[in-house]
């Protein structure tokens, strides 16, 4: 058991209680914090693989912008707990085997893959953050500007939908 | 410019004058319909005169050319191929002028009817498919023309086509009809696959190859069935037993139509076929022996009809079925010639008969009914001469047309093994023939007035209809003496006109010649005899003893309503034939084939989409999280091809 | 070091829980969380091959992800906050405008 296989389990289980949580809860804002802090867990993974530069990111952009902004929203709307209502059959019959169905394809597609690389860095080695830059802005800077163009569209699209109607 | 070459101009002519007629004639006057439809069908005799004089002088060798190829489909070809040998000259001859003559007739008799560029339009019509039949070098064309003068048959009886009787009439004539073509287009598949040919000169070549052997009585070899399904079409279209049945009813046509197609041409289409068709129908004993017993027998059946019906189209009609009889009873018995030779007379007198019928008919005001008819003949005096001169003629009496063609018939007919009971009976129909026609003459013509003088008035046809009969009754009386030597020992004219045509079934010919001239003596007396007993016993029972027939008749009351009610043949195969095909017509085609098995598919399928949409319905149940579980569905089912598709292997790259 | 496939194994639970959060919360902004943690999974499946293969590819993917996440959050709350203030409720099962 070398120490990175541990902290690789610990984050692991933090990652899936998280998940876990977020279904069990009630309230939505208890499933956002869940959230948050799956997102942490996997940021450390992200470190743990020696991307660092993704780890950051993640941890500003998705817990410190989206998961903040669901948090705002949850407030804005004054969710309450979540009622128990039943209206759609089919979920409630067909939602457990299919959520088996699909991890039960997932895991053998895994398991039956000879990939047996070791996912991480070699001890010693230079952040990637410079490859990741580059391949960035050579080799996908055209998505790259069409992301910021993106991004115009759903700032314009949040304040039109989110507007006070005029009365 | 040599009309042979471009033979394909004597049947086009009337075919332009009445596309022109039928196109664009509804707005114009008599007149000026007449001149295309006259100048069609008077050209086109005119080129015809040109053809044939050409011919003649060409040594009256057969002429054919290819004018174009029409039907080329794998080994089987049919050209547009038109021919003219001797038997051609007659045929042409006979249906271009009685045509042209009758058309003359029309303009006078149809004056007064609307539709007339319509009527015209339809006879130049059926002169083109006639032309076409008679010009024909191979079996395929021949049939167009075939089929054609079917069509324009029933086009023109049904002409008064608002009148559910004429029209009935149209469609038993065309149905009827279709049945025989049923059995000729087998003869001709029959022909074909034996001989690979449909050609008439090839077809014949290879026919009299001495291999084919000669089938007897009895055998029912490749020769004996072609030739009886010919024959069979050729039944439907000339009105023999069993198919006559529409000719009767095809008097609902206006008279010239009855003149024309169902006395001079149309009908005679089947004699035609079976003469041209006589290198076939010698090898084959069988059908000899049918076409002339069929033959024979008509005539008969029909004369007997004729007896004692009372309008006086009908006694024509069934007149002509009679004498078409003898026709086929002529080329049974192997005188295709003389066959050939009272189609011509024939041509002659019986459309002069349905003419002058027409002037009768016209003088009367529409009236056909010979019982309210009488005392005419100082009225109408042109019509009365000239059906006299026709009655005459089909009678038999010397020295007019028919006399010579009927005796030619019954003379082959005794001359042959076997014959004597088809003579006898022969015999017998041509008594009975002078018998009917003289009482139809006896009770139009004399006698005092059946009719209200006060409301009907007789008065006689104008020129243009008139002339027409005159040249008819001129023909009628020297239409025969072109075969008339033969009787005191010179040449048989046109016999041996047709004589190259003809060449294999003259077999039998060179019998004893001077025994041969005092037996056909000897015959012709028999037959003059015999036909002027029919006149004598007309003249008794309907001259002068005019209330003799009705006595007659109530004493045999049973044989008089049979007779009287043609033998009841309509109402046996009304029953027989006619009502099983409208029951399977209803309950089975209709209510279960067209009903149930291809509407209920039809509808079963858009039923079946209504009832799949039903199902798909419920997917879309407004229900979110049903949207969200059939999300994940798909996302599984995609997750599940690229699992186990081996053709997406490629895709995942990973290896199993 | 961590075999890539452990990686890949919690990628698959991850995901496979964010399904189920998917299919079984009521709550729409809950629904919306859970559509978050599937794309993390997948991230982190991304990542690892990107890691195990010595290729950048996979994390300069990655960050596309995260920018279109963001986005996607900005325009579905919106939506969500106008959903809210129709029904006046956040259950999903409420709103059926598609119902026949």
């Amino acid at each position: 058991m070398t120490p990175q296989l541990a902290i690789f389990f610990v984050l692991a289980a933090l990652a899936v209680l998280g998940a876990l949580n977020l279904i069990i809860q009630r309230h939505p804002i208890h499933s956002a914090l869940s959230l948050i802090v799956v997102m942490i867990a996997l940021a450390g993974l992200y470190l743990l693989m020696g991307s660092e530069f993704v780890a950051a990111v993640q941890i500003i952009v998705y817990g410190g912008a989206i998961m903040v902004l669901f948090v705002f929203v949850i407030m804005l709307l004054n969710a309450g707990v979540e009622e128990r209502t039943n209206v759609s059959k089919l979920a409630g019959v067909a939602g457990i085997p299919l959520a088996v169905a699909l991890l039960g394809f997932l895991a053998a597609a895994i398991a039956r893959s000879n990939e047996s690389a070791q996912a991480g860095v070699e001890s010693g080695t230079l952040a990637n953050t410079k490859e990741i830059s580059t391949m960035l802005f050579k080799d996908f800077v055209y998505p790259f500007e069409l992301t910021s163009f993106l991004i115009l569209v759903a700032i314009v699209g949040a304040i039109v939908l989110a507007q006070r109607e005029k009365s | 410019m040599p009309i042979l070459d471009h033979l394909w101009i004597i049947p086009l002519l009337p075919l332009l004058g009445s596309a022109i007629n039928g196109l664009l004639g509804g707005k114009w006057p008599n007149k000026i319909v007449n001149s295309v439809a006259l100048g069609a069908t008077g050209l086109s005799f005119l080129f015809a005169l040109e053809a044939i004089r050409e011919f003649f002088a060409g040594g009256q060798v057969l002429f054919r050319k290819h004018f174009f190829d029409w039907i080329s489909a794998g080994a089987f070809t049919a050209g547009f191929d038109l021919q003219m040998d001797q038997l051609t000259v007659v045929m042409v001859l006979v249906v271009t002028g009685v045509g042209f003559l009758i058309h003359i007739y029309a303009t006078g008799y149809m004056a007064h009817e609307s539709g007339y560029y319509r009527f015209f339009s339809y006879l130049n019509l059926f002169m083109f498919f006639m032309l076409i039949l008679v010009l024909a070098a191979n079996y395929v064309l021949l049939f167009v023309g075939w089929e054609g003068v079917g069509l324009c048959s029933y086009l023109l009886i049904g002409f008064y086509f608002l009148k559910k009787s004429a029209s009935d009439a149209g469609k038993k004539a065309f149905i009827v009809n279709r049945i025989g073509d049923f059995g000729f287009m087998l003869g001709m598949f029959l022909l074909f696959r034996t001989f690979h040919t449909l050609d008439f000169t090839t077809l014949f070549a290879a026919a009299s190859n001495p291999a084919w052997g000669h089938e007897a009585w009895g055998q029912f070899g490749t020769f004996t069935i072609a030739c009886l399904l010919l024959f069979m079409g050729a039944t439907g279209k000339s009105a023999q037993l069993p198919l006559y049945v529409w000719l009767p009813d095809a008097m609902e046509g206006p008279t010239p139509v009855s003149a024309l197609i169902h006395a001079a041409t149309m009908v005679t289409a089947g004699v035609y076929v079976v003469a041209r068709s006589h290198i076939l129908f010698v090898h084959s004993e069988t059908a000899m022996v049918v076409v002339a017993v069929v033959g024979c027998a008509t005539a008969f059946f029909a004369a007997t009809i004729g007896l004692v019906q009372t309008d006086i189209k009908r006694v024509l009609a069934y007149s002509t079925v009679s004498q078409l009889g003898y026709m086929f009873l002529a080329c049974g018995v192997g005188a295709f010639s003389a066959g050939i030779f009272h189609l011509m007379t024939h041509a002659f007198f019986k459309a002069l008969l349905f003419l002058a019928a027409g002037s009768v008919i016209h003088a009367m005001g529409g009236e056909q009914d010979m019982r309210k008819m009488g005392g005419l003949s100082e009225k109408i005096k042109y019509t009365y001469r000239t059906m006299l001169i026709a009655t005459l003629a089909i009678a038999g009496i010397p020295p007019l047309a028919g006399f010579f063609s009927k005796d030619a018939i019954l003379l082959s007919a005794f001359q042959i093994t076997g014959g004597h009971p088809l003579y006898a009976i022969g015999l017998l129909t041509a008594l009975l023939t002078s018998f009917y026609m003289f009482r139809l003459i006896f009770l139009t013509f004399y006698g005092k007035p059946r009719y209200d003088e006060h409301h009907v008035h007789v008065h006689e046809s104008p020129w243009s209809m008139l002339g027409p009969l005159v040249v008819l009754a001129v023909l009628s009386v020297i239409g025969g003496w072109i075969a008339a030597p033969a009787l005191w020992g010179g040449p048989d004219y046109f016999t041996s006109f047709l004589a190259p045509v003809f060449a294999s079934a003259q077999g039998a010919e060179a019998v004893n010649e001077a025994a041969a001239h005092q037996l056909e003596i000897i015959l012709a007396i028999v037959a003059v005899t015999s036909a002027l007993i029919g006149l004598g016993v007309a003249y008794w029972l309907y001259v002068r003893q005019p209330g003799k027939p009705e006595q007659i008749a109530k004493s045999m009351r049973p044989v008089y309503n049979t007779i009287l009610n043609k033998y009841y043949v309509d109402e046996f195969y009304a029953a027989v034939i006619i009502k099983p095909l409208m029951w399977i017509s209803t309950n089975v085609l209709w209510k279960f084939v067209d009903v149930a098995a291809i509407d209920g598919t039809v509808n079963g399928i858009a039923s079946g989409a209504t009832s799949i949409g039903d199902t798909v319905r419920h997917t879309q149940s407004g229900n979110t999280r049903s949207y969200a579980v059939w999300v994940v569905i798909g996302a599984l089912v995609v997750i599940a091809v690229i699992f186990f598709w081996p053709a997406s292997r490629p895709v995942i790259g990973m290896v199993r | 070091m961590v075999p890539t496939s452990y990686y890949l194994i919690l990628s698959a639970v991850l995901f496979g829980l964010g399904v189920v959060a998917f299919v079984f919360k009521r709550n729409v902004i809950t629904i919306f969380m859970s559509i978050e943690l599937m794309l993390n999974a997948v991230n982190l499946a991304f990542v690892a091959f990107s890691q195990a293969r010595h290729q950048s590819d996979g994390q300069v993917f990655v960050l596309f992800v995260i920018v279109v996440a963001a986005a996607e959050a900005a325009v579905g709350l919106g939506i969500i906050i106008l959903m809210s203030r129709n029904r006046q409720s956040l259950n999903v099962e409420r709103v059926d405008f598609l119902k026949l």
